[in-house]
């Protein structure tokens, strides 16, 4: 009995999500649809870096350069299993489930890759992960366009459409739930002490340097799963779509909705990606305003709009606020 | 008789030109409680930084336990045996008090990150477990009420005593405390000791101190240390090291009031 | 060996430029333990600045000595005024505050840089500024000469290259560690706050610094730009990470080490991808990093000064 409540506890967020997300899905067509499906592969996106950037207090701004192995790792493998069926289920089935081996393929490569870039920059500080992830996302590109497998500047085309709604949220609904209990486990706890002071917390035993390549990891695993995500929904896969650009919006919303605030990383990617989906086309003035967004939070809300907070720490305050007038104060 | 928890040999710490510690030697049994007093910059925080490994020291040795521990990275270190506290606080500053003091419990954990992403029964067993653990520690320290604060809102002394209770959590058998009674006034610096002592009696560990003022240190320790310029002066009981000419020159001779530019009056004792 | 003395000639020419652009890392980091993420930048501005000067000229039609003068330290001093004033807005306001806040506007003022230089050009105002995102060409500011000696090719634009950047980095030397300021930024570089008791003037050396690394910067791009002469606004990010690593290479916040490390990449590049795999040169400067942090992560001549606890 105890099993069962234990198992249905760990799995409650899953089962509810696919069964909501298949309920919308049904509802949802057209251009909006992929709105969305944008939308929610940039929450996955901006959600695992808050893992790095805010719960760890490290600065990767590269995630991209994994988005990019895990896109390429996937669509290499969907394109060579293309024509394969297994036998005795649906083609439809046997798709799926060849994309769900290639999306894993990709969170697994993209997990090397970071232990690769992680392990010998964070020994150091935090600082200098920022510009060797910078760096990598370059030569990612570099790598990709001199590789005639990878298809080079051109990338690879005629990929199925494999993405839905259905996958993207289901994406969506791993990343929040391993933040979240990431967070509020002892692992997310040294975590957030290496972020508050890394003295200490090496004074206090927590191996530091082994922490922060594992959050470093678990991010690029993520970052891995939005690139296989976002190829499959756009049937291509090119150098183009993991430039530093789109590292840096990733960060502007990890910054803008506040470092170390999962659900203020799932609203700014949101806004971000929604309001911002009409700027598309003039690509120079969406980055200058994000730059003097990223410039101006610093020098007058570092903290971004929740802090380490999360959205429900603030909005039952407000009704007390409401409710007990300007004389509530903090408990 | 047993082997003490730590062993220091001749150990020597350099910077650049600067001897901040020569042959610096110190055994320490359990249950004992020992203060290490000295006056600014006289090599005490170095001691305790060789010893915890925050630099590994330049020569000699530092025994734990019966084992070598130069080079240790720190958390190895306090994953040995020896816990600190800091002479600038060093909390977790946005976490709360309680989980100041689980981040310091979190030895001993078994589950890993997927036992954690899928709440597994053996993850929820130890998070139960370091939760009641770290309760513990904070009502010994008299902080059980303030578990839910965020430690930077803590006032200055319960900022101490959180860092004592963290130290404490990681289940030292040696305790090492940087100047704990630092900004108090005598009567609290008084009942901090009391308090320091408690803990030795309770837990039967051993516990060194650095105190900046010796009389705070003297009522509760049974043996001290005196440091001046990286040297060790004088070691014994109170009685013995008050009375001896190196330690009153160190701390009342010309030359230290010259440097510090301050005049004190002398007691006669 | 022909080909030897060629990579060489080759290897120090683009050393000495990542020389030029790793000392303003370098010298930043010292005195605020900043990566100044806009340093590349500048070092495009520097460029820009330089076109404009040289098209205001005419330097394309008539190019003469005192033309090439003027836009050099034209150039240098706009980027040195633009340097301060990054670092009063930008970085000052921040620096008490925690190093990632600082950090974060530094890449904040660097992508500034890069996409407002992509922005359409604004109207009426006598040159195309912001130049927009399409290439320009660098127009050569003296008569281009070259010789074959032993069929080793090399121009005066190398010579003049060479002995100007060798110059500018012995003048550094001599202001670093022979006159007043030198020793008032290595004191900050120090301790800031010890430095600032003993009455150096902190705010006013963190800006000279910045003004000096910055007009480094520019030089280099205009030396740069006799070789490479297409200049466009996103060219400061991937010379700024490779100045980078040569400022860590050689330990970051030290000045000779600077200068070492970008002729070593230099150097490595030019032989590497002449002999080996010459189309993932660009790939060598982050191979050199990664393997710097793996094997001495304070570079050649670089010490680590453990945090005081």
């Amino acid at each position: 009995m105890r099993a069962l409540r234990l198992v249905s506890q760990s799995l409650l967020p899953f089962v509810a999500g696919l069964a909501v997300l298949s309920m919308i899905s049904k509802g949802l067509s057209g251009s909006w649809a992929i709105v969305l499906m944008v939308a929610g592969i940039n929450i996955i996106l901006a959600v695992s870096l808050n893992v790095v950037n805010g719960f760890t207090g490290q600065f990767s701004i590269g995630h991209a350069g994994f988005m990019a192995v895990g896109a390429y790792t996937a669509a290499k493998i969907t394109m060579a299993l293309r024509f394969v069926q297994i036998a005795g289920i649906s083609s439809d089935a046997s798709d799926q489930l060849f994309f769900l081996l290639a999306l894993v393929a990709g969170m697994v490569a993209a997990a090397v890759a970071g232990l690769l870039v992680g392990a010998p920059s964070l020994r150091l500080r935090g600082d200098y992960l920022a510009i060797v992830t910078l760096g990598f996302n370059e030569i990612i590109r570099v790598i990709i366009e001199n590789t005639p497998f990878l298809g080079q500047a051109t990338g690879i085309s005629g990929l199925p459409r494999l993405t839905n709604f259905v996958w993207v949220g289901m994406g969506v609904v791993a990343t929040v739930v391993m933040a979240k209990r990431l967070a509020e486990s002892t692992h997310g706890r040294a975590l957030l002490a290496i972020r508050e002071d890394e003295i200490a917390a090496e004074a206090m035993g927590v191996d530091t340097t082994s922490y922060k390549v594992r959050a470093f990891v678990i991010a690029s695993a993520f970052a891995g799963l939005a690139g296989g995500l976002l190829v499959h929904l756009i049937q291509l896969c090119t150098p183009r779509s993991f430039t530093f650009i789109k590292s840096f919006e990733v960060v502007v919303m990890v910054v803008l909705g506040g470092m170390g605030s999962v659900t203020g990383s799932i609203l700014a990617a949101l806004v971000l990606s929604l309001a911002l989906e009409g700027l598309r086309e003039v690509q120079e003035f969406r980055m200058v305003m994000y730059a003097l967004l990223l410039i101006v939070l610093m020098l007058t809300r570092p903290t971004g709009i929740f802090g380490t907070r999360e959205i429900w720490d603030i909005l039952p305050k407000w009704g007390r606020h409401r409710a007990q007038g300007a004389a509530g104060g903090s408990p | 008789m047993s082997e003490p928890v730590l062993d220091a040999r001749k150990v020597t710490m350099q910077f650049g030109g600067l001897k901040a510690l020569v042959d610096f030697d110190l055994t320490l049994m359990s249950g004992e409680l020992v203060g290490m007093i000295g006056p600014n910059g006289a090599g005490k925080t170095t001691a305790f930084n060789a010893i915890t490994g925050v630099y590994p020291p330049t020569s000699g040795d530092v025994i734990l336990l019966g084992e070598r521990v130069n080079g240790r990275r720190p958390h190895q270190i306090c994953m040995k045996g020896i816990a600190r506290t800091f002479q600038n606080i060093r909390l977790f500053k946005q976490l709360t008090a309680l989980d100041n003091v689980r981040v310091a419990c979190h030895h001993g954990h078994r589950a890993g990150f997927t036992a954690a992403f899928l709440l597994t029964a053996a993850f929820l067993a130890d998070e139960e477990r370091i939760t009641q653990r770290a309760e513990e520690f904070l009502a010994v320290m008299g902080l059980a009420d303030k578990r839910h604060a965020l430690a930077r809102n803590l006032p200055y002394g319960e900022q101490r005593r959180l860092e004592i209770a963290r130290a404490l959590a990681t289940g030292p058998r040696l305790l090492c405390l940087d100047e704990p009674a630092a900004g108090m006034n005598a009567s609290e610096k008084v009942a901090l000791m009391e308090l320091i002592r408690r803990i030795r009696d309770q837990f039967g560990i051993a516990i060194l101190v650095i105190e900046h003022d010796m009389r705070v240190v003297m009522g509760v320790s049974e043996r001290l240390v005196v440091l001046d310029h990286g040297v060790t002066i004088a070691r014994g009981s109170p009685q013995q090291v008050q009375k001896d000419p190196k330690v009153i020159e160190a701390y009342l001779g010309d030359s230290y009031l010259e440097e510090k530019h301050i005049h004190v009056p002398v007691e006669s004792t | 060996m022909t080909e030897f003395l060629q990579h060489l000639v080759n290897g120090i020419s683009v050393g000495t430029i990542y020389a030029l652009i790793a000392l303003g890392y370098t010298m930043v980091y010292g005195v605020l333990k900043l990566i100044n993420f806009a340093h590349g930048d500048v070092y495009m501005v520097g460029a820009f600045v330089g076109l404009y000067l040289a098209n205001a000229m005419g330097v394309e039609e008539n190019p003469t000595i005192g033309k090439a003068v003027v836009i050099f330290v034209g150039s240098m001093m706009i980027c040195g005024a633009l340097g301060v004033v990054i670092e009063r807005f930008a970085y000052r306001p921040l620096r008490q505050r925690p190093r990632l806040t600082s950090l974060i506007t530094a890449i904040g003022v660097s992508l500034l840089l890069e996409f407002g230089f992509q922005l359409p050009s604004i109207p009426h105002l006598g040159i195309p500024f912001p130049p927009g995102p399409t290439p320009r060409f660098f127009p050569e500011i003296f008569t281009r000469v070259a010789w074959e000696p032993a069929g080793v090719h090399i121009s005066n634009y190398d010579i003049v290259s060479f002995f100007l950047a060798v110059g500018l980095m012995l003048a550094l030397q001599y202001v670093v560690y022979r006159t007043k300021f030198g020793t008032s930024m290595r004191a900050v570089s120090f301790d800031a706050q010890v430095a600032g008791l003993m009455g150096v003037n902190v705010n006013r050396v963190i800006a000279y610094t910045f003004a000096l690394g910055s007009s480094l910067a520019a030089a280099a791009a205009l030396l740069f730009a006799g070789s490479r002469p297409r200049i466009d606004p996103l060219m400061g990010l991937n010379l700024g990470v490779k100045a980078f690593v040569a400022a860590v290479f050689g330990g970051i916040g030290n000045v000779p080490g600077a200068m070492v490390g970008g002729l070593a990449l230099g150097l490595a590049e030019e032989y590497v991808s002449g002999y080996m795999v010459s189309s993932y040169r660009d790939g060598i400067a982050f191979a050199l990093l990664i393997v710097v942090l793996l094997v001495r992560p304070a570079g050649l001549f670089g010490t680590f000064r453990p945090e005081k606890v």
